[in-house]
């Protein structure tokens, strides 16, 4: 296995607020890596600065091979890392359909585009019925749903996924992270990151934990869903 | 607390009751004065109703840009009607002074066509010189700060102006085809018909501009969220710059017609049709294409009926009108004609 996307030291900071203190993961092809910890702890700040949406104080991203810090959003994208963000961020005065060509705005194949559409409506079938609804007049599981598979159409190498179960009723939480092993299914690799611990050391088979804004622990999912200072912190045992 | 509910309610439903009870006096006092207005002089009529339409399509070139800088980063412009009046200035001079077209022709109509590329273009690169400077460090600051630094914008503007075209107005020859024929009474002057011919289809390509291309998408996306849109691939700062291109090149537009179909320049042009296009703006919507549009043709109508028809309050009360009318729909309607509020979940 190589290395997809590797991430060394990096630090972030607000204004002169460490918020990442020197944070380091690797994600390899393939994988489920996931990200937990709690509130607060530095990841979705880690997420946003991997897409571009923040610029790191140290450290260096690669992907690929290929540095990626420093860089802007847009070229970020266009290399094959896009990310569903954490509260959804669809865009609410468009229907679902606009969204998902949003999804796909840097890409001109368009035969690929298509193909990729027909694929992300049999992921998500409720996309499909809602198809010229407007974003913003659908349920948070629909917007959900909607903002993975927006992310799908920029066709990812690598998919980022902020807390895709937030806030959502039990039965729509089960049916995202089946979804998720179905995304890995069709090779797609991702970078999971959530507060729901037991469900997302369930999916992926690597994991970090972030504490403060450093990694506390990391290793195989199976073997950290085990550990007790985990189940401990995080999955309430 | 039944009781009080109750009470509540019956309030609420009485007032509700009363406003509409109101709205619709007024809209039938209205009518009926368009009417007896009508059957007293048809020809009248449709002569005040042109010369409003004709001031409207033009106050509707100026709403754009207000509307669609508003809408992508919700500042509003104050320096754009002083663009527009950079516009009208520049247009006089590469007209009459540097062309030397001082009366109607095949050249000087070219010379026109030329100006119009080119103060398009100029205006357009003001514009997005503006954004660049003065209002992109800005744009995470508290919105007080974009704001003032825009009335600053406007001064620097104005002040170029009245260096550039001095203190009082100038009267200028114009190019345009002069004369009018005539429909059962009704005078269409040429120029009119050339300001429409010049105007509408500027408004086509602008609507098809954010309707149908990639940059109008891009438009759109940045406008409703600029993290999502950057997740997108958008390239935000491009974006908005080319909202501003396009804001400016409209006022450019504006600048050209109006100096050419009014023969006028002056420094405050910028703040007395900038303060109409924007109340248009607001009026349709702020933040919503066709609502500016919507918005500057009816207060040009309200205008153009106003000052014109044979039983009516006159050109002195011509903006008193106007404001009163705006001021009332804010009260009933404070999104304005067409902008909805949308119910956005998190």
């Amino acid at each position: 296995m190589s290395a997809l996307l590797e991430v060394k030291d990096l630090q972030v900071a607000y204004g002169s607020i460490l918020a990442v203190k020197g944070l380091s993961l690797t994600v390899n092809q393939g994988e489920i890596v996931t990200l937990i910890g709690s509130n607060g702890a530095g990841k979705s700040t880690t997420l946003r600065t991997i897409s571009g949406l923040l610029k790191p104080k140290a450290g260096t991203i690669t992907f690929e091979g290929e540095r990626i810090d420093g860089k802007s959003g847009h070229d970020i994208v266009s290399k094959g890392l896009c990310q569903s963000p954490e509260g959804r961020r669809i865009f609410p005065r468009m229907s679902v359909r606009e969204n998902l060509d949003l999804g796909a705005f840097l890409r001109n194949d368009k035969d690929g585009i298509e193909a990729d559409r027909e694929r992300v409506l049999d992921l998500f079938p409720r996309l499909r019925e809602r198809y010229e609804q407007k974003g913003g007049t659908m349920s948070g599981g629909e917007q959900q749903m909607l903002a993975v598979a927006r992310a799908m159409m920029g066709a990812p190498k690598l998919l980022l996924l902020d807390e895709p179960s937030m806030g959502l009723a039990p039965v729509l939480v089960d049916m995202i992270f089946e979804t998720i092993i179905k995304i890995r299914e069709q090779g797609i690799t991702i970078l999971l990151i959530e507060q729901n611990a037991a469900a997302a050391l369930e999916v992926a088979d690597r994991a970090y934990v972030l504490e403060s804004g450093l990694i506390k622990m990391s290793g195989k999912a199976s073997d950290l869903a085990k550990d007790e200072a985990v189940t401990k912190a995080y999955l309430g045992g | 607390m039944s009781i009080f509910t109750s009470g509540y309610q019956a309030r609420q439903l009485r007032r509700r009751y009363l406003e509409r009870s109101l709205g619709t006096v007024a809209a039938f006092a209205i009518l009926f004065w368009l009417t007896i207005n009508f059957l007293k002089s048809p020809s009248q009529f449709f002569q005040a109703s042109l010369i409003g339409l004709s001031n409207g399509i033009l106050y509707a070139l100026i709403a754009l840009g207000y509307t669609l800088v508003y809408g992508i980063i919700e500042l509003i412009n104050f320096a754009h009607g002083d663009l527009f009046m950079l516009g009208a200035v520049f247009s006089a001079n590469f007209i009459t002074i540097w062309f030397g077209k001082e009366s109607s022709g095949p050249s000087a109509w070219g010379v026109f066509f030329l100006c119009l590329l080119v103060v398009m273009t100029l205006s357009a690169t003001v514009n997005v010189g503006i954004e660049r400077f003065a209002y992109r460090r800005l744009r995470r600051a508290p919105k007080l700060a974009p704001l003032i630094t825009a009335v600053g914008v406007s001064f620097c503007l104005q002040f170029v102006g009245l260096r550039w075209n001095g203190s009082g107005p100038k009267t200028w020859d114009t190019v345009l085809p002069a004369g009018a024929f005539h429909i059962s009474g009704v005078s269409i002057d040429y120029t009119t018909l050339f300001s429409f011919a010049v105007t509408v289809p500027l408004l086509l390509l602008m609507s098809w501009i954010v309707t149908r291309t990639r940059q109008g998408k891009a438009m759109r996306a940045t406008a409703q969220d600029q993290d999502a849109a950057r997740l997108m691939g958008i390239n935000v700062d491009r974006t908005i710059s080319f909202t501003f291109a396009l804001g400016g090149a409209l006022a450019g537009a504006a600048g050209l017609l109006f100096q050419q179909t009014r023969g006028l320049t002056s420094y405050n042009l910028g703040y007395q049709l900038g303060l109409i296009a924007f109340t248009s703006a607001v009026m349709g919507g702020i933040g919503n294409l066709q609502g500016a549009v919507l918005g500057a043709l009816l207060i040009g109508l309200i205008q153009g009926l106003n000052d014109g028809l044979p039983i009516g309050l006159g050109q002195q009360w011509s903006q008193t009108v106007v404001f009163s009318i705006l001021i009332l729909l804010m009260a009933f309607r404070p999104t304005g004609l067409l902008g909805k509020p949308t119910t956005e979940k998190v």
